[in-house]
């Protein structure tokens, strides 16, 4: 038992029972294939193969991996526009990710500054953003169509670099991701004590500086905060957006292969979304806790 | 001769309208150049409320706060404060703590001046040890000898000092006391030390002023001075006669006026609605006619009035 504890064997031995028992029950549940073979009408040899089970057109875990390997053992292969390594899909997907939160932060960083030092800000704008803030995405995706429709970027060899449902999807990313970082960032502005304010004010310090060095340090922990959470939600709306424009990707191949009765695909799609966005928490969680002061 | 700093007939008071509550009430105070002059009072009189006026932070509503002559418009430099609870930025170390008011007044400085310039302050409140460490890394008493160093590294001309040892314990809170007369022995710049402690006040200051809390707000009382030599040791001065009657001078004089003062304020307690059941009268049936408690509240009203204090 000692043993067992200082190898914290604890810690691994019961997340991987939990992932046996998950796994056995989706093997439970998926189809199995059976071929018969029998002899038809006309007095030939047929095969016959059908699925049986509870939810007989859902792969099994080793079904699911027998077709899922090519996309694994070679994640940044490039076979077709929709045929790609999953990593390079995942790519993709973060490299959209990355952009439409970027300009989420550039723009819910101040808006959320000015939120949280003018009370008259506060009072104009936070209704509009209260009843803004729970649109899905799905539903921001159309506006940014019409937004930014005829928009059309050529590169020198006149093949399209950026059009209408790029600039889309961007603006649906940024407006859905902005909100936890305007929150955090008006309440980290709000919560800046008065005496490091006072502290400013004694030592006359100018508006510039008292922004760069009481108030951004100050609320630091709790815009970081806010950008761990908005980055969930950009890797959240980044499958629902792929998969309504058809954009290469994540959620592009998710949908692709569901349309294509290749279902095996779309449990490796989830799997592979659900832990790279596993793995992008945990990055800015280790950077939030650097910046923790207090 | 203009005082360094005057304040004459200051009122001020806080809420609005018909809430409005006045804290300081005709407040009259000169300090000369060179003074060490303490303000004792209870907590919740207006010392804090003073200070900030000192200060800048706040504006009188009546009456006027002036230094050389010259009204007091905002805060500035050239009275540095050091708050109660230190007020260090956490982000920042030691020395960054002090760089910050240094490079922010001293900007003619070259860098490795104004490197000097801090690690002087530093050393001199004994922390050049611990100047790279973050101020959650100290305790209480380091980090006020922080803000203490960043306040003097800004040479104010005048120093104030508001409730600063308040939050240590006793043992600490002596030591500071006599490191930083000696600071002032040394420099001799103006200091006006807010604290509720007579001891503290007649080990430091060589004039004791205090806030008579009153009705209609607190207002400073005859100052009692404080003629001790300097350095002053505390172990021989608690035991002279002269000590223990300014003391006691200075605690009746707060206590007289806390009595005038006394808040008539009545509160309501609302005393518990079941009336107490006698348990030795046996009572009919116990299962189904169960008789409910008897409440206070079917009798006729009861209230209680309250002294508070």
């Amino acid at each position: 038992m000692k043993l067992f504890h200082q190898l914290k064997l604890d810690a691994i031995l019961l997340p991987a029972i939990a992932l046996l028992i998950c796994v056995g029950g989706w093997a439970m549940i998926a189809g199995r294939s059976k071929t018969t073979t029998f002899v038809d009408d006309w007095g030939d040899k047929a095969t016959k193969t059908e699925r049986f089970g509870l939810a007989k057109n859902l792969p099994s875990p080793s079904e699911t991996w027998v077709a899922s390997k090519p996309y694994i053992v070679e994640p940044f292969a490039k076979r077709g526009e929709l045929d790609q390594g999953i990593l390079r899909f995942a790519w993709l997907s973060l490299k959209l990710v990355a952009q439409g939160y970027a300009i989420a932060l550039l723009i819910g960083t101040p808006v959320g500054f000015f939120l949280g030092l003018s009370k008259n800000f506060t009072r104009a704008f936070d209704p509009i953003i209260q009843i803004l803030r729970p649109v899905s995405p799905l539903a921001w995706l159309p506006l940014g169509m019409v937004l930014f429709s005829g928009l059309k970027v050529m590169d020198a060899s006149g093949r399209s670099v950026f059009g209408t449902s790029d600039a889309a999807a961007l603006f649906t990313i940024a407006i859905c991701a902005m909100w936890p970082t305007v929150l955090n960032t008006a309440v980290g502005v709000r919560a800046v004590p008065q005496d490091y304010l006072n502290v400013a004010k004694v030592l006359k310090l100018s508006k510039m500086k008292t922004l760069f060095k009481i108030l951004i340090p100050s609320a630091l922990p709790y815009m970081f905060t806010g950008f761990r959470l908005s980055l969930g939600i950009a890797w959240l709306v980044i499958v629902a957006v792929e998969m309504l424009i058809g954009k290469p990707g994540v959620g592009g191949f998710l949908w692709q292969q569901y349309n294509a009765n290749s279902y095996a695909h779309i449990i490796l799609s989830i799997l592979t979304i659900g832990l790279i966005g596993f793995i992008l928490d945990r990055a800015m969680s280790l950077i939030e806790g650097r910046f923790r002061t207090a | 001769m203009s005082h360094i700093l005057e304040l004459s007939g200051v009122s001020k008071g806080f809420g609005r309208a018909h809430e409005r509550n006045t804290v300081l009430r005709d407040v009259n105070l000169t300090v000369e150049e060179g003074d060490f002059v303490s303000v004792i009072g209870y907590s919740g009189t207006g010392k804090s409320t003073l200070i900030n006026l000192i200060a800048g932070l706040l504006r009188p509503d009546a009456g006027s706060v002036s230094m050389d002559g010259q009204p007091i418009t905002g805060p500035g430099p050239e009275r540095g404060i050091v708050f109660q609870n230190y007020s260090l930025l956490p982000w920042l170390t030691v020395a960054g703590n002090v760089r910050l008011a240094v490079d922010q007044l001293f900007p003619g400085l070259s860098e490795s001046e104004r490197a000097a310039h801090a690690a002087k302050f530093i050393d001199m409140v004994k922390l050049t040890p611990a100047a790279g460490k973050y101020p959650k890394e100290l305790s209480g008493g380091m980090r006020q000898r922080v803000s203490v160093a960043r306040t003097l590294a800004a040479n104010p001309r005048i120093l104030l000092l508001d409730e600063p040892l308040s939050a240590l314990d006793a043992l600490t809170r002596a030591t500071l006391q006599d490191e930083i007369a000696e600071i002032w022995r040394n420099s001799r710049t103006t200091v006006i030390w807010i604290t509720n402690d007579p001891d503290e006040a007649l080990l430091v200051a060589d004039r004791v002023i205090p806030l008579l809390p009153g009705r209609e707000g607190a207002t400073l009382g005859e100052e009692i001075p404080v003629e001790m030599p300097r350095p002053r040791d505390r172990r021989v001065l608690v035991q002279t006669s002269g000590f223990k009657d300014l003391k006691l001078r200075i605690v009746n004089t707060l206590l007289a006026a806390k009595k005038d003062s006394a808040p008539t304020v009545t509160r309501k307690l609302a005393a518990p609605d079941i009336l107490p059941e006698d348990l030795s009268h046996p009572r009919e049936s116990h299962l189904f006619n169960r008789p409910g408690p008897r409440r206070r509240s079917q009798l006729a009203r009861e209230e209680m009035k309250v002294e508070a204090g």
